[in-house]
């Protein structure tokens, strides 16, 4: 039987909410009314290091006309629920403090003036200690991870025609800067439950971590999502703090507590991507062919654990690059220091990894004289390779194809007329695991309700949220696709834990792929069922681990993820040798995505990604300061403007994987993975010298020009 | 004091040294204008005051007396969007949505001036406005497309 064609998947239809967004209409987190609400505020760390040695609210002060919320007032754990124990809610009395900025105290007051006096009047002592920075001196490991493939070659003594390369490369930290600060509205309910309204990715997140604190049951915690400007990865596991402290609040105010971050204290105490250190020991004999690939990744996990060893994992499988190597070791390990934790930030972990791996590509090149491009090709993973984990590629490898169109799209270059500024292009070839790694997927067990309902519609339940990528959209047409009837007859569920199952967090380039496979499969259930049954049905899916994929959680052998998506960037860039100043010009981004399901939704996906890669690269920077972010406000941590921003070009390339729905693989994170080295190839292009460290601000091209 | 907003009189009773943006917020109801940064930076809370694109967080509402104020309320004429909230819906331009009503006034500006809008034209008059999501490509091709 021929399938039916498709009406609504591949078309570019209009965005579900685009209406209520271009209006004003859309309601996110701090639009939203609450009658009676007070204001929330949070006292911290003013040390990277210590213990607190007292709390005292200045009597002088009238507290009647304020609710005060210490660790004291915790009824459940004092713990931020998510992978160890090791984070509290609010750091006690007499307790350990590990960063600056480290919350202590909660405020509320039913207006702001009250607030910021009442704030003014909190004295906080420590007794400190000696904070660690720096990663030589880190003794705190959270994880480590040791990929092994054949056995690295240590010794060339003996072998001919051999040459070995070494390099060690540094990425900085990153803000994921959504343009909506973190927010959340607590509203305390009947029967002791807690109502959240807030600005998030992962709803069931948020309610884990509310029931572990303030001792919940399933129905007392409560999550919705509000409209979200923006996550990146930011709000995945950071809207649990905002809701717990509004939550404990709301609790004691017995009022709703409106707890809405200001973009100063959003950049100084939430979560950045893991700076590092990426350290590689690369074999090729003399004709380039590839004999092994030692590396080790340092990364800095900040001061507590939060999702870092899962950044760690992504980063340590993505290490060797989309190449395909006899003998690979990777030894990953992150690690402990008296910074404010980081977290998950678009890409986790393998852009930083992905960094190094490309631009070895590079010098390996550089060291034989051949092209790098040419290098690419000998070295790429194709179908039946095997990667670092021995996963064997068996489907939708699009390693040439993304390779191969982004040449063909790339303008020719043309010199600056500009006497101080030097032009130059780079190229990246990277891939990125859509989906959980290894057996994420499985232990999870991601559910959906699907349902027909009596008047003809359809309903789809799940907690995967809208954060600007499309999913309410993208949902709707796989379903309405899968059912054959039009889009208008499909409806998503509000984002509400009372209403939706878990169908897990909205992140790791999952929620397309896994979870939209899910609406399709349940949507033709719904569509047999109908055959011969009367609405209103509902059905439930959950993923279910195709028996094909094996994944060795101890050993870090086997399919770590269920595909891959790819992408060739080609970067090009004006240096002005004067100022040291990087230009990004134009970007050329060839992605495999499997199938497109919303294209204009899939290009803006990849234009935006590339965007904060280029920002990575060049211009965002956060300089330390006693632990603390120096440039911890928006006039300082600089993003790119539209006239900073090149034109990015996307070329979608559609390389069905059978397992995706109607051949989709996920493609969120991939766009911040290849900019970074392209650029940096690009810069070397142009002057000569090669950057080892992200970003490639006017300080560093000027100091690396100067030492050639 | 008295000013227009949205082609209606308001009055509001209250200090004039509050921000015109918490105003609008709190006591008109009209949370289409958004806060992004607070200091001016990111343009989330773009608003025209007689037809000038402003950052409402940097301006004290008492500066708007007997002024005309728009926001994005204001945009669209009754229920009927304008062609270029419709381009920005069309194509792709705007995604979490956040920056969408600052990003929306200010290219209304740009597209009410008189010649030719380039590429790079529109580029330098959205300098002021932040998005974080779409690359501004989807941006500057939505504004191109309603030029004349």
């Amino acid at each position: 039987m021929r399938p039916a064609p498709l009406t609504a998947v591949g078309r570019s239809v209009p965005r579900r909410e685009g209406a209520d967004k271009v209006t004003g209409r859309a309601r996110y987190t701090d639009d939203i009314p609450a009658p009676g609400a007070w204001y929330g505020k949070t006292i911290r760390s003013t040390v990277a290091r210590g213990r607190i040695r007292s709390i005292t609210l200045d009597p002088a002060f009238d507290w009647q006309r304020v609710v005060v919320v210490t660790a004291d007032d915790i009824p459940g754990d004092n713990v931020v629920h998510l992978i160890r124990d090791d984070q509290p809610v609010l750091a006690p009395r007499g307790g350990e403090i590990r960063h600056k900025e480290e919350p202590i105290v909660l405020l509320a007051a039913a207006n702001r003036r009250t607030l910021d006096e009442a704030a003014s009047h909190v004295r906080i002592e420590y007794d400190r200690a000696e904070p660690v920075y720096e990663l030589e001196q880190a003794t705190e490991v959270f994880s480590t991870v040791d990929i092994v493939k054949g056995e690295v070659v240590e010794d060339v003594k003996d072998l001919k025609d051999v040459e070995v390369v070494e390099r060690t490369f540094k990425v900085g930290l990153q803000e994921q800067l959504y343009i909506e600060p973190q927010g959340a509205i607590a509203f305390p309910e009947a029967n002791g439950s807690i109502k959240i309204i807030g600005s998030l990715q992962c709803p069931y997140y948020v309610h884990r971590a509310l029931k572990r604190a303030l001792k919940l049951t399933d129905q007392q915690a409560v999550v919705i999502q509000a409209e979200t400007g923006g996550g990146f990865g930011g709000k995945e596991e950071y809207p649990s703090i905002v809701a717990v402290h509004a939550a404990l609040l709301a609790r004691k105010a017995g009022r709703p507590v409106r707890l809405i971050y200001d973009r100063h204290e959003d950049l100084a105490a939430t979560t950045k991507r893991h700076p590092g250190v990426i350290r590689h020991r690369t074999t090729v004999r003399k004709d380039g062919t590839l004999l092994s690939q030692d590396i080790e990744i340092v990364l800095d996990g900040g001061a507590y654990c939060t999702l870092t060893p899962v950044v760690l994992s992504r980063a340590a499988i993505h290490a060797a690059g989309a190449y395909s190597c006899p003998n690979v070791r990777i030894r990953a390990r992150a690690v402990a220091t008296n910074t404010p934790p980081n977290g998950a930030f678009r890409g986790f972990g393998a852009p930083q990894s992905l960094f190094a791996a490309e631009l070895m590509v590079e010098h390996v090149a550089e060291r034989l004289g051949m092209s790098s491009v040419d290098l690419r090709r000998k070295w790429m993973l194709r179908l039946g390779d095997t990667t670092a984990t021995g996963q064997q590629l068996d489907e939708s490898v699009g390693s040439e194809l993304v390779l191969d169109a982004a040449l063909k799209h790339a303008l020719a270059v043309r010199p600056s007329d500009r006497p101080t500024v030097r032009r130059g292009r780079g190229l990246s070839l990277v891939f990125h695991g859509s989906g959980f790694t290894g057996s994420g997927e499985k232990k999870l067990q991601g559910t959906i309700g699907f349902e027909a309902l009596s008047d003809g519609t359809f309903r789809i339940l799940t907690a995967s949220t809208e954060i600007g990528q499309g999913t309410k959209t993208i949902f709707c047409q796989l379903a309405a696709d899968a059912l054959g009837v039009g889009m208008e007859k499909v409806v998503l569920a509000p984002q509400d834990t009372s209403m939706v199952p878990d169908s897990g967090p909205t992140v790791a380039s999952r929620t397309a792929m896994i979870v939209g496979r899910l609406v399709q499969e349940a949507a033709s259930e719904i569509k047999q069922r109908l055959q011969r049954e009367k609405p209103p049905l509902r059905v439930e899916k959950s993923y279910i681990q195709p028996d094909s994929i094996h994944w060795d959680e101890t050993t870090y052998r086997g399919d770590a993820y269920p595909v891959y998506a790819w992408a060739c960037t080609i970067a090009d860039v004006d240096v002005d040798m004067t100022t040291g100043e990087v230009r990004v010009t134009d970007l050329v981004t060839a992605v495999d995505c499997g199938k497109a399901l919303h294209p204009v939704m899939a290009e803006g996906q990849i234009e935006g990604g590339s965007l904060q890669a280029v920002g990575w690269a060049t211009i965002e920077e956060i300089k330390m300061k006693d632990g603390g972010y120096q440039n911890d406000r928006l006039a300082t941590y600089l993003i790119p403007t539209a006239l900073d921003a090149p034109r990015i070009r996307t070329i979608l390339v559609e390389n069905p994987y059978s397992r995706g729905p109607f051949g989709a693989k996920g493609i969120g994170e991939l766009p911040m993975d290849g900019p970074a080295p392209a650029i940096i190839a690009a810069i070397h292009d142009a002057t000569g010298v090669w950057l080892d460290e992200i970003p490639a601000t006017p300080e560093k091209v000027l100091a690396a020009c100067a030492s050639r | 004091m008295r000013f227009t907003l949205n082609g209606q009189a308001v009055t509001f009773e209250g200090s004039g040294a509050r921000r015109l943006l918490d105003v609008l917020r709190e006591e008109l109801g009209a949370t289409g204008t958004k806060e992004g940064c607070g200091e001016g930076e990111c343009g989330a809370c773009s608003v025209l005051i007689d037809g000038e694109v402003v950052d409402s967080c940097l301006v004290a509402v008492g500066q708007v007396e007997g002024r005309e104020v728009t926001t994005v309320e204001g945009l669209a004429d009754g229920g009927r969007l304008t062609a270029l909230q419709q381009a920005f819906i069309e194509r792709g331009a705007a995604q979490c949505g956040i920056c969408t009503p600052g990003m929306l006034l200010a290219a209304h500006v740009l597209l009410q001036q008189a010649g030719r809008l380039t590429a790079d034209d529109v580029r330098e008059g959205l300098a002021g406005n932040l998005c974080r999501c779409t690359g501004y490509t989807k941006i500057i091709d939505a504004v191109l497309s309603c030029t004349k």
